[in-house]
């Protein structure tokens, strides 16, 4: 069993090196023209504050993540390099989401990177809700993935913790509804520039795989990790 | 508004409906029961509202319920409620106080259609889109597309202007011991012509 997970997480790094690699050196070419922005874009702790007060109207006063009448996703733990991603994804509309286009268009990219960094610090506990009866079986599918539909295991990238990596996201004690959500409408809410792709081409073919029971299972699974 | 991907809690609220609706069936027949009685003196015999008593009809149960809970322990501390709800909720049990909020639940909700038209514009565009620059998160993320609310979060259209008007300007003036965060400190930065763009808006919504 030991083996077989080893040999899996080592096909699927194998599988995703491209990719990865791609993402690396997109990365390299941005660096320079983001320490130019920092300089140009630079915001007030003041303003940070009063926009940090403003995400948790709506994430949770501890950034919990909130069950509106939309799941609104846990933003506490997660990865800055993913959550600057994503604030930019949105307004390039690589990720299509009318709200958070609104929020994320008033950002000057200064407040972008300030906003992205605030929230890795934050642990509460998760929210929970989400039905036990299958957190075992998603437990399965994130450390050894589903070998019969060629998906790869989530802790290959997301970690043995679920603690997420750079742009690839923390899930641990993500909202049960909203990973479901995310993992049902991949490809119709991620990825949608044609002219800038992005990392989220990694999760489309995985997301597709999944049966819905298997998404259930995995969200179930993952919104209960600390 | 919003895409179709983000969908709502589609199953988990067709089973509170069906719970909803087996317990509503059984209070109907009770309909003249003293409890119901007592409410409809103030809120309308189709619990439809009457100033300043709020719209009961359609509002969510589990929103109903806590209110209640709330008059009976004094947290929620607006003047009316101290006038009014703080003697009415003093001898409800809990569950009477269950029946009462899952039967008022079910009654069909009319709109109140009372308020500005002139306003209505900019109170649509608060509450679906919020106003980023002034970090007002937009209403419709918790309250819903059609302000039907979920859970313990309320239905708010069709309230009455003057009713939405009085809340949302009593969280600014420090009457928010009962709601949790975040609804007293986004209101408390709402200015008054915006309270009034709002309340006019949801007051038109069916």
């Amino acid at each position: 069993m030991r083996a077989r997970m080893t040999l899996q997480i080592a096909a699927s790094t194998i599988s995703l090196r491209a990719v990865l690699l791609a993402v690396a050196l997109a990365g390299v070419a941005a660096a320079s023209g983001r320490a130019e922005d920092r300089t140009r874009n630079a915001v007030s702790q003041q303003d940070v504050r009063a926009k940090l007060g403003y995400c948790k109207d709506c994430h949770g006063p501890l950034a919990q993540g909130y069950r509106g009448y939309y799941p609104i996703p846990r933003l506490a733990g997660q990865q800055p390099e993913y959550l600057e991603n994503q604030l930019r994804a949105f307004i390039e509309h690589r990720r299509t989401n009318n709200i958070m286009f609104n929020v994320a268009h008033a950002l000057r990219p200064g407040m972008v990177t300030a906003l992205a960094e605030s929230f890795r610090t934050l642990n509460p506990p998760p929210i929970g809700g989400a039905p036990s009866a299958r957190v075992g079986a998603g437990k399965n599918i994130f450390e050894n993935g589903v070998p019969d539909a060629n998906v790869a295991a989530c802790a290959a990238c997301h970690g043995p913790n679920a603690t997420g990596n750079g742009e690839i996201p923390r899930l641990a004690g993500q909202l049960y509804p909203y990973v479901i959500k995310e993992l049902t409408n991949w490809g119709k809410e991620r990825g949608q520039n044609p002219a800038r792709p992005d990392t989220s081409a990694i999760m489309s073919p995985v997301a597709h795989s999944l049966t819905k029971p298997q998404i259930e299972a995995v969200a179930a699974f993952v919104s209960a990790l600390r | 508004m919003f895409e179709p991907q983000m969908t709502k809690y589609t199953r988990p609220r067709a089973t509170i409906l069906a719970i909803a609706f087996l317990v509503g069936c059984s209070l109907a027949g009770h309909a003249e029961s003293l409890a119901v009685r007592n409410c409809t003196w103030c809120h309308g015999g189709s619990a439809q509202g009457y100033t300043p008593a709020p719209r009961l009809a359609g509002q969510r149960y589990l929103y109903l319920e806590k209110q209640l809970a709330d008059f009976h322990n004094h947290t929620r501390d607006n003047p009316f409620s101290r006038q009014y709800m703080w003697a009415a909720a003093a001898n409800l049990t809990p569950q009477t106080a269950r029946n009462l909020a899952v039967y008022f639940s079910t009654l069909p909700p009319q709109a109140a259609d009372d308020g500005d038209r002139s306003s209505r514009a900019l109170g649509r565009t608060i509450y679906q889109q919020g106003m980023p620059d002034a970090n007002i998160v937009a209403c419709v993320v918790c309250h819903g597309p059609n302000a039907q609310g979920v859970g313990q979060i309320p239905r708010l259209g069709g309230l009455a202007y003057t009713y939405l008007k009085r809340r949302l300007a009593q969280w600014g003036e420090g009457y928010h011991e009962a709601a949790g965060p975040p609804m007293p400190d986004i209101s408390g930065r709402l200015s008054p012509h915006q309270i009034e763009a709002l309340a006019s808006y949801l007051s038109f919504i069916k």
